[in-house]
């Protein structure tokens, strides 16, 4: 049974390389109707090998479809973080806790939903909705004025944030008189908490989870990122830390006791389907893919290769560093937002710092500055350590499982002697390579004083 | 800069201007006025201070006193990014390139301040995204085949020829717009076959560009075959300025790159 299951596994692991190889390919076609009837194959095969039994069992069993989702969102935490890591050089270990962030958030925009309170989704959304427009509204209005300092210009967005909180909080309790009474019990759902208008609600938790890491990132990430980013990386993670406490407090410290603090939230709707996490990741893929190949992706690269010179082209740092962070928190957001609603359960020790560094072993495992690395790692990882090791491992004792946190370190560290750029290095596969530059005929054959 | 400049405006106006590092005064009352179209030398032994008053005038360091004005604007504690864009390019000593990005995006991430769409339009790959993107790209590539640089443009900048990475930097400094570019040490590393080039290629683009010129250089032949003005800088002082031909014959200058003695010898 042991070498069956160990062949098993590592076909499953070939197959899903080269299902990702599949999808990078068909996405990065030149014509717009193989890319939509690729990735609606896509989606298929994963849906269908859910479904479809031989034997006893569905091909992708219950086992193996809870990798999957785990591995979904793992691409998009590590996502982030190779954008902010790997892509613009700045080291983060606060990646778990906007992880931790989105996935509480969007939980309880949910949970309340179909408990028959709709203040989760009105004080969020509106929230975030608002302090996006307060942020770009004090920024347009600060680089109007130039020569803020930094430490005034954080009081004003401070202060902003709080008016913000405090205002979608008067709108929430407001209007939701109106709105509870259709949402039901989770015993007998309301018109507005089932079907559609549940997937709609769903939908809008993550982006708004997304949204409002990214807004926490924003503040945490102004004084921090432009004040100089040696201390970055510690404190990210005390940043982490934080998060991670707030949890454990949730009930106490914070006004929430739907969350439960340390004894953890229940009863989230399992709204993630295959069909949602898809979308998501490949959502993340996509717009990421576009911001690196853009003017401003090429900015984040300059202020990773040198500083100095960044600056001496005109390259604002702190807010090229600062956008970067944004919107790798945001990616964390979505992530945890999805899994929150695929594991239905939500507990701090998930988000503990030391558990943290698993994205960080994914994207310096996948190549730092690589895609398609850390897509491939974060489904290699979830599959090869979660999957198969925990598996092997389980059968040799019930403690077994733990050696696991011994063998990742030493697989990251021959990793590091062996390969240091990471399995992948700098490659990118089909639609996440740089776009191809037609190289030009001279028109301006230059005088030939320029002989080179 | 938008606004039209007065023609008699210098276009940099360096006065009293110090740089103290702890105890070391590194740069001390450094006068200079430079005239739009000129092509100046700054010269000095190792050490005297000339890479520091480079990074002052740049914004990389803030002045301990002192005023700098571009094109009659002051532009000490502004940002360096906002220097640059004001137009101010430079090249560094030991050059610092993007290693790791293709000889094209080190230029096209000069365009970055006026590449024509937003980040929203690159995400969503609008129209707009497109045409902005293609001009842009074509634009890099027919500054790269000005400097003879378009046969590398796919490649890693690291793996250039030490030469074409000297150009290639000037290239990027160039592709931001300048109107005043300083060179620190372009010729450092080159042989005299480059050397002559470079020369060359000091002239072209400066005529090219409607350049005004501030460089720094240790190669005397450099320097004295190009520049029109020389400033002589020595422990953070200027000790003497003038044609290449003055300042050959000062003293001063003589004594501050041989020691004190040689001047009578000379
Ligand atoms: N950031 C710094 N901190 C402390 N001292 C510095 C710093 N930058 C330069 N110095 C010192 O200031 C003095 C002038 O240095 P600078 O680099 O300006 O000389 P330079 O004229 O460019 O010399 P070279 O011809 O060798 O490039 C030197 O003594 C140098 O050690
Ligand atoms: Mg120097």
């Amino acid at each position: 049974m042991e070498l069956g299951f160990l062949i098993g596994s590592v076909v499953k692991i070939g197959a899903i390389l080269a299902y990702l190889y599949g999808l990078l390919w068909v996405l990065g076609h030149k014509k717009l109707w193989v890319k939509i009837v690729g990735v609606v194959a896509a989606f298929a095969i994963v849906q269908l090998a859910f479904t479809i039994t031989i034997g006893d069992s569905t091909i992708l069993n219950e086992f193996d479809s809870g990798l999957v989702f785990q591995a979904a969102s793992m691409t998009m935490i590590a996502l982030g973080l190779n954008l902010i890591y790997g892509f613009n050089g700045q080291f983060s270990l606060g990646q778990w806790g906007f992880y931790g962030i989105g996935a509480y958030t969007a939980a309880d925009i949910t949970f309340r939903w179909i408990n028959g309170d709709s203040r989760g989704l009105l004080v969020v959304g509106i929230g975030s909705i608002l302090g996006a427009v307060m942020i770009l509204g004090i920024q347009k209005w600060l680089s109007r004025l130039r020569g803020v300092p930094v430490l005034s210009a954080f009081t004003f967005y401070l202060f902003g944030s709080v008016l913000v909180g405090a205002v979608a909080v008067v709108i929430g309790n407001a209007l939701n008189p109106a709105i509870s009474p259709l949402l039901g019990s989770a015993y007998e759902p309301g018109p507005l908490s089932q079907g559609i208008w549940l997937q709609i609600v769903y939908f809008l938790a993550i982006i708004f989870a997304g949204v409002f890491a990214g807004e926490v990132s924003f503040l945490f990430g102004l004084p921090v990122l432009s004040l100089g980013s040696d201390y970055f990386g510690i404190a990210t993670l005390g940043f982490t830390i934080i998060v991670n406490t707030l949890m454990l407090n949730s009930d106490t410290i914070l006004p929430f006791p739907e969350m439960k603090g340390g004894r953890g939230m229940i009863g989230i709707p399992k709204l993630t389907t295959w069909f949602w996490a898809f979308f998501f990741m490949l959502m993340v893929i996509i717009i990421m893919r576009n911001v690196i190949h853009s003017s401003t992706g090429r900015t984040i690269l300059a202020v990773r290769e040198d500083e100095t010179a960044a600056k001496a082209m005109g390259i604002d740092l702190a807010s090229t560093k600062l956008l970067t962070f944004v919107i790798g928190s945001f990616f964390a957001g979505i992530g945890g937002g999805v899994y929150a609603h695929y594991i239905g359960f939500l507990s701090p020790g998930t988000f503990d710092f030391l558990a943290g560094f698993n994205p960080l072993i994914i994207v310096v495992f996948g190549g730092l500055g690589s895609m398609t690395g850390t897509i491939a790692a974060s489904f290699g990882w979830i599959f090869f350590l979660e999957g198969l090791l925990r598996v092997l491992l389980g059968q040799m004792g019930p403690d077994a499982p733990t050696w696991r946190f011994v063998l990742y370190p030493i697989v990251l560290l021959l990793l590091m002697l062996i390969r240091p750029q990471g399995l992948l290095g700098t490659v990118e596969w089909g639609f996440l390579k740089a776009p191809f530059v037609r190289p030009r005929e001279n028109q301006h054959t230059a005088s030939d004083v320029v002989e080179g | 800069m938008m606004t039209p400049v007065n023609p008699s405006t210098p276009v940099l106006e360096v006065t009293g201007l110090a740089k103290i590092f702890g105890g070391l005064r590194a740069v001390s009352d450094f006068n200079m006025t430079i005239q739009k179209g000129e092509l100046v030398g700054l010269i000095g032994p190792n050490g005297a201070g000339k890479t520091t008053a480079f990074n002052m005038i740049t914004g990389l360091y803030f002045p301990t006193h002192g005023e700098i004005k571009f094109e009659g604007t002051s532009v000490v504690g502004l940002q360096p990014h906002e220097i640059t864009r004001m137009g101010i390019g430079r090249t560094f000593q030991n050059i610092r390139l993007f290693s790791n990005l293709s000889v094209l995006d080190n230029v096209r991430i000069a365009y970055h301040f006026h590449s024509g769409y937003s980040l929203t339009d690159g995400i969503l790959r609008n129209a707009n995204y497109s045409k902005n993107e293609r001009e842009l790209t074509e634009k890099t590539q027919d500054f790269l085949s000005i400097f003879h640089l378009n046969k590398f443009e796919g490649e890693i900048a690291k793996n250039l020829p030490y030469g074409q990475q000297r150009r290639l930097e000037i290239a990027r400094a160039l592709a931001c717009n300048p109107h005043l570019l300083l060179l620190d040490e372009p010729a450092a590393g080159m042989n005299p076959k480059e050397i002559t080039e470079l020369m060359d290629l000091i002239h072209f683009i400066r005529e090219k560009f409607d350049l005004t010129i501030l460089l720094i250089e240790h190669q005397m032949r450099l320097v004295m075959d190009i520049c029109e003005k020389i400033t002589v800088l020595d422990f953070g002082e200027v000790i003497a300025r003038g044609t290449p031909v003055e300042i050959q014959n000062n003293p001063k200058v003589v004594e501050a790159y041989l020691g004190k003695g040689a001047a009578n010898v000379a």
